[in-house]
């Protein structure tokens, strides 16, 4: 399928499906729902560094609330629609995305995983200790209770998180069948031959983390107008991290399928075990699910279900 | 701002002893990632581990934190070597240590710290010990004993883990398959059998520095996140695999931060270290003594 094709069937079904949700007259579905997609984001986003370039980036949280104090800023100063927030809180991420990558992936992988490590937690500390959002105590936004056209408000809420997530999934699979793509798989696959090659492996890896902290950051932006009271354990919390991990490395992380599978799945399965069971329990399944994929079947669920449409050809 | 002095001072001897601590906490790291090349970066979680294995035994029989903690060495030891043969069967031999042998520990750490959620809760917990309260007083310095005592049994282990590596035979075949695993393999020396002897060391560290970690502070599951990029910081400042370049590295870091703690407040010690190992990675990769 051309890329401009697949761009097109995305937006249609995420139309269809806006379309029918509304159909539903349960708040809590699009409550669900909306956290669902922004996994869906978050570990697509994710995977653009994480399995097209082999890069394990544990920072997600921080980038992520990055998106979401930026909101909450901007918010305190002058109150925009989200549409322009999400840009904010994009621009914001990409930008420290891009530091990050500069000032470590001329090193050894390992390095920029514990970099990001790092960088989840001075941001903690540089966003709690910053009292004009809140610090410690946290920020409250006023979320209005309707919103232009769409009328109730958690629906508009889920509206732009499925944009984003259909905007996320043609990124990502542009990228898949571009020269950007196959400059990312010789990256993962074997960076020193790639380089040797003539492959500008710094400059594409700075465009996959620039990319990558931008979608992550648009995840975030919507956040403080979802919750309505942000704090920083809850912006950055650990889950962040490990889900936007977790989802493509369940899901597949060679293409753009494999997080989308992910993060349905696990995304759906944790909102039912959280309220059915106790968060505290979905997060550790989440940990055994990562731990057990990552031994038993290294490419995912897509790795698996790949070789039965192979045979059928 | 003033530096009072005796402030000054105490802020200094505060933080060799943090360091001390540090050192211990790093020491498996440094096993670990600076000579292995294994990016455990669970190792908190097995910290922390420890230490709620000493906060048990220590409330239900009363022994004491650091006692326990050698006793269960051997436990670790095992542990250890359970860990390094599952990493090194799933991920090491099929080469794919990088992005998969990074998520396997990043679930171990989650599964670890939500595990003991569960059965413990998100209290904190500490235990009891003749050590833990009083304090030595030299003129206007103060040495707390309970930082006092982790402190010396860390630098006793920090000796003895370097005479074992550069005096045993074990220790050197472990300092030689950092270098040349292939080489090793030549004199029909087995580097796989070498490395989980090696990362089984590192692992049974993180039983002493648990118990050292609750003598110095309660505990609770997620504490350990604290002490990721701390190890890491260290490790990699000290030089990667140096466990003297660990020692100076920790202190300077316990320094650096009981400096911070003391005249900026406390809130902001964890953004230094951090920020500290992202100094460190951009401009001196190779850590303060080089390699």
């Amino acid at each position: 399928m051309r890329s401009w094709t697949f761009t097109l069937v995305a937006v249609v079904a995420g139309a269809a499906l806006f379309a029918a949700s509304r159909f539903i007259q349960n708040d809590y579905f699009f409550f669900a729902g909306y956290v669902v997609l922004q996994y869906i984001v978050l570990s697509t986003a994710w995977n653009i560094l994480g399995g097209y370039c082999g890069y394990v980036n544990f920072g997600t949280a921080a980038l992520f609330a990055l998106g979401a104090y930026t909101s909450v800023a901007i918010h305190k100063l002058y109150p925009i629609p989200i549409p322009a927030l999400i840009a904010a809180g994009g621009a914001v991420s990409a930008v420290v995305g891009l530091g990050i990558g500069y000032l470590t992936l001329r090193l050894r992988g390992a390095f920029f995983s514990i970099a990001t490590l790092a960088l989840a937690v001075v941001i903690q500390t540089l966003i709690t200790n910053w009292d004009f959002v809140g610090g410690s105590r946290g920020a409250y936004i006023l979320r209005p209770n309707t919103a232009p056209l769409i009328g109730n408000y958690i629906q508009y809420l889920f509206l732009v998180m499925l944009v984003l997530a259909v905007a996320s999934i043609a990124v990502a699979r542009l990228i898949e069948r571009s020269r950007l793509g196959y400059g990312f798989a010789t990256i993962r696959d074997d960076e020193i031959a790639a380089e040797a090659s003539g492959v500008p492996t710094l400059r594409l890896k700075l465009i996959a983390t620039t990319l990558s902290g931008a979608f992550m950051g648009m995840a975030g932006a919507p956040l403080p107008y979802y919750v309505g009271y942000l704090d920083p354990a809850s912006g950055f919390s650990l889950a962040y991290a490990v889900n936007s991990i977790a989802m493509p490395v369940i899901g597949g992380t060679t293409t753009w399928v494999g997080p989308l599978i992910g993060a349905v799945l696990l995304g759906t399965l944790q909102q039912w075990v959280t309220v059915t069971i106790s968060s505290a329990v979905n997060l550790l399944i989440v940990g055994l699910l990562l731990v057990a994929f990552v031994i038993i079947a290294p490419n995912g669920i897509v790795g698996l279900v790949r070789p039965l449409f192979a045979r059928r050809k | 701002m003033s530096f009072p002095l005796d402030l000054l001072l105490n802020a200094i001897v505060a933080g060799l002893l943090l360091g001390g601590f540090y050192a211990a906490v790093t020491s498996g790291i440094t096993i670990a990632f600076g000579i292995l090349d294994i990016v455990n970066i669970a190792h908190p979680a097995f910290i922390i581990l420890g230490s709620y294995i000493a906060y048990i035994v220590n409330t239900n029989y009363g022994f004491d934190p650091i006692v326990v903690s050698i006793v269960m060495l051997p436990a670790f030891y095992a542990l250890g070597a359970c860990v390094y043969q599952v990493y090194y069967l799933s991920f090491e031999r099929r080469g794919q240590e990088a992005l998969r042998g990074l998520a396997f520990f990043f679930g171990l750490l989650f599964i670890t710290e939500v595990g003991l959620i569960l059965v413990f809760g998100v209290d904190y917990r500490y235990v009891e010990a003749i050590y833990i309260g009083p304090t030595l007083h030299y003129g206007f310095v103060d040495l707390p004993l309970r930082m006092l005592v982790p402190c010396l049994v860390s630098l006793l282990l920090i000796l003895l883990l370097q005479v074992y590596l550069t005096r045993t035979f074990m220790g050197r075949a472990i300092m030689a398959v950092a270098q040349d695993q292939e080489a090793l393999r030549l004199m029909a020396a087995d580097p796989i059998r070498i490395k989980r002897v090696a990362f089984a060391i590192s692992i049974a560290t993180a039983s002493l520095a648990g118990a050292f970690l609750i003598v110095i502070q309660p505990v609770e599951p997620s504490v350990g996140r604290e002490y990721i990029g701390r190890v890491f910081a260290i490790c990699v400042m000290g030089g990667m695999g140096s466990l003297p370049g660990t020692v100076i590295a920790a202190m300077l870091l316990g320094v650096v931060e009981s400096f911070t703690a003391t005249f900026y407040g406390p809130s902001w010690a964890p953004a230094v270290s951090f920020g500290f190992l992202l100094l460190t990675l951009a401009f001196r990769p190779a850590g303060i003594l080089g390699r």
